[in-house]
């Protein structure tokens, strides 16, 4: 008689997912699923609002990242109201838009490594759950614990100047933005005391790749063969080839780094992705169309952007970009625990860019809202810190919203969530006699490299965990592994 | 010339005219009365209830109710705050006011006043109502689910010409707040910023005007409403 396992909730993730393992009589590995068990709606309840409601309220559909919501909203109204299809904005409204999104990806970055992943590094996969935690990195590596709330918090502060509030504000409006950068927050944000300086946050981003680089040099099994295999990867990137997380054209490339979606309009979105629904989850799966849905598959997020962009507009993200695809000799990186890599990478490119921004006199004077030819259609496409963020909206002639369609980042890596959590299933758990909690949480690592946000991939609303469920194989249930 | 006489107000004791009712000289003594179907140069209707204070002992609306000699109010005290913070909970309830989403949250006075009065979770369930907005005017939308039946709209908001724009419609608890789209339709801008000013809550909006009010800047984002009038007493003292 098999067993199927059930992992319930999946821990140091947002949103609420559960993971079931079938295993034959044998113990074997047969079958797995991330399940994703909420469902929120907010594409449906936003029908009938005025357009220029949705920055606000649909950002709310996340507490982590509702910058990116915030924004990808932002400029789906911005169609709408005749400014533009992401060029349009007046330079305030752009760089103060900009500058808002590199704080955000800033604080969310840090948040996942930090305080998401760094524990397993730290204390081991199969490391003792009662410190492998955010509060064993505080007690026993009290200086990085530090860094990383100082960290979260500059981020964070960014958002407050550009945003009005650091969580859920109302900076981006259709056409633009409604405030200046003042100049007491621009001085302290440039040079305030340390840490909250943003040369600090510079060396601290550099810091944190030491740190990771370090551990790659002595754990190269676990960061290179862990969860790696094969894929599609998707993202937006600059017209030139760039990496630009707030506009471009989007491509993909295959697992050898061919282009198969070679710098399309974001507005086209709908002519080369497509979604599918399975029954036992709440996510959808996203799919290149030309690929169908067995095939079409590909990931999003930090990796995926690392693979698809042609370099870094910022020399000391650059300098680290080059290290990084070196490593690969330049072919596309399909090792899931690089996810962190390219993710602190990032971070120092935030942090860069951040500088710049903060000293561009355009964001304290000039033009904050530009507005054209009303139309009745917007999509709105950015790259959000988990990966590419679909928003697309129609109007009425009365205002009023009639028709919402989101790609959440997470959703995009669905199917690759599945293929990590089935990876690491066949190397920990398959054929094992006992299951411990630490094979448990190996599936969960595999996840969490993505840093899924399972609360907006369904749009979602209730607890944060995962849980793992066991079966045999005529269905019974054997066991349930919760983790509160 | 009218013959002075005194008052109590929380035990404070004011020089006051025959005339005058409880509010406007509360206002003009920096004394802070919460008010929210009264509205500057409007006919005061007490039917919101939120000026409530006790005269002699017994519950007056402080908008329509004169001085008379001898009086001795009491306003700002446990049991007329607890009973004004009820008040305010039964509109939020019957209502389906979401404040992180309203663009008129930070100039809101019922949101204003619910924080003022400390109001936490209403005591009472929400009706969860199935209400309409109509988006139908080119200028002004219509948020049913956010008005208070206050009439601010109705009493205060006319055209160049004297005409009405705003009128209540049915009776009891169906009664709503209707617009007259052939009057609305060619109002000016300015007339469209008005209407939505004078609405205290979110159900009257100027169409696409939303969140252009940065956080921060907003009216009651850094000091709490009634303020301005408490204002004065400190500048007087």
């Amino acid at each position: 008689m098999g067993k199927k396992i059930t992992i319930e909730p999946v821990t140091r993730v947002e949103g609420h997912g559960k993971v079931t393992i079938h295993l034959d009589d044998n113990n074997n590995f047969k079958r797995s699923r991330l399940h994703i068990v909420e469902f929120r709606g907010f594409e449906k309840f936003i029908q009938g609002r005025p357009y220029w409601e949705a920055p606000v309220t649909v950002q709310r559909l996340c507490g982590i990242c509702p910058v990116s919501h915030h924004l990808a909203a932002a400029k789906a109204m911005d169609v709408i109201v005749g400014a533009g299809t992401g060029d349009g904005l007046t330079p305030t409204g752009e760089k103060m838009r900009r500058l808002m999104h590199f704080g955000q990806v800033f604080q969310s970055h840090v948040l996942h490594f930090f305080h998401l992943a760094s524990p397993d590094l730290l204390f081991g996969i199969d490391g003792d759950p009662a410190i492998r935690n955010v509060i064993g990195i505080a007690k026993m590596h009290k200086e990085l614990a530090v860094q990383a709330v100082m960290m979260r918090k500059y981020g964070q502060e960014i958002i407050k100047v550009t945003a009005g509030k650091k969580i859920h504000g109302t900076g981006a409006i259709p056409g633009g933005i409604n405030r200046h950068l003042e100049i007491h927050n621009k001085i302290s944000l440039i040079n305030g005391p340390d840490p909250m300086n943003i040369d600090k946050m510079i060396e601290w981003s550099l810091g944190g790749l030491d740190f990771f680089k370090n551990y790659h040099k002595d754990h190269k099994d676990v960061i290179d063969n862990f969860a790696a295999y094969p894929s599609k990867h998707l993202s937006m990137v600059r017209k030139d080839g760039a990496l630009d997380l707030y506009h471009g054209v989007l491509r993909a490339i295959d697992s050898e780094g061919n282009k198969i979606l070679n710098d399309v309009d974001t507005q086209d979105y709908l002519k080369h992705i497509a979604e599918e629904v399975r029954s036992w989850s709440y996510m959808k799966f996203p799919y290149l169309k030309k690929y169908g849905p067995k095939d079409g598959w590909y990931r999003v997020g930090p990796l995926a952007r690392l693979n698809t962009v042609d370099f870094i507009p910022s020399p000391l993200a650059q300098k680290e970009f080059e290290i990084f695809q070196a490593y690969t000799d330049g072919k596309p990186n399909n090792m899931s625990m690089h996810y962190h890599w390219a993710r602190l990478i990032e971070i120092l490119h935030c942090a860069e860019m951040m500088k710049e921004l903060l000293n561009d006199p355009n964001l304290m004077k000039g033009e904050l809202v530009t507005k054209g030819k009303k139309g009745n259609e917007g999509i709105g496409v950015l790259e959000a810190p988990r990966g590419t963020l679909f928003h697309h909206y129609k109007i009425n002639k009365d205002d009023q919203i009639t028709m919402a369609n989101l790609i959440v980042s997470t959703t995009n890596n669905n199917i690759p969530m599945n293929l990590a959590v089935e990876s690491a299933a066949k190397q920990f758990i398959s054929g094992q006699e006992k299951i411990d909690e630490g094979m448990l949480n190996a599936v969960e690592v595999g996840i969490r490299a993505y840093d899924p946000c399972l609360s907006c991939a369904t749009h979602a609303i209730g607890k944060l965990p995962l849980q793992v469920k066991l079966y045999d194989s005529n269905n019974n249930l054997l066991d349930i592994k919760t983790k509160d | 010339m009218k013959k002075k006489f005194k008052i109590l107000i929380d035990g404070k004791e004011l020089s006051v005219k025959h005339g005058q009712t409880i509010l406007e000289v509360a206002s003009n003594n920096g004394i802070y009365i919460p008010t929210l179907c009264n509205y500057v140069n409007l006919e005061p209707q007490a039917s919101c209830r939120v000026c409530s204070v006790k005269v002699n002992g017994r519950p007056m609306t402080a908008c329509t109710t004169t001085v008379r000699p001898k009086m001795e109010i009491e306003n700002d005290t446990k049991e007329m705050n607890e009973l004004r913070k009820i008040i305010i909970e039964t509109m939020f309830i019957t209502g389906n006011h979401f404040c992180p989403s309203c663009e008129k949250s930070g100039n809101c006075e019922l949101q204003a006043l619910a924080y003022r009065l400390k109001m936490d979770v209403p005591q009472f369930s929400y009706s969860f109502s199935n209400k309409d907005i109509d988006a139908s005017n080119p200028k002004l939308m219509i948020d049913h689910n956010r008005c208070i039946k206050c009439k601010r709209c109705a009493r205060g908001i006319k055209t160049d010409d004297g005409k009405d724009i705003f009128a209540f419609k049915n009776r009891g608890k169906k009664i709503m707040i209707s617009i007259d789209n052939e009057l609305a339709k060619n109002i000016s801008d300015e007339k469209a910023q008005e209407a939505m000013d004078i609405c205290p809550v979110g159900a009257i909006l100027k169409k696409e005007r939303g969140f252009i009010d940065p956080i921060g800047t907003r009216k009651y984002d850094n000091k709490p409403i009634g303020s301005d009038i408490e204002k004065l007493m400190e500048v007087r003292s």
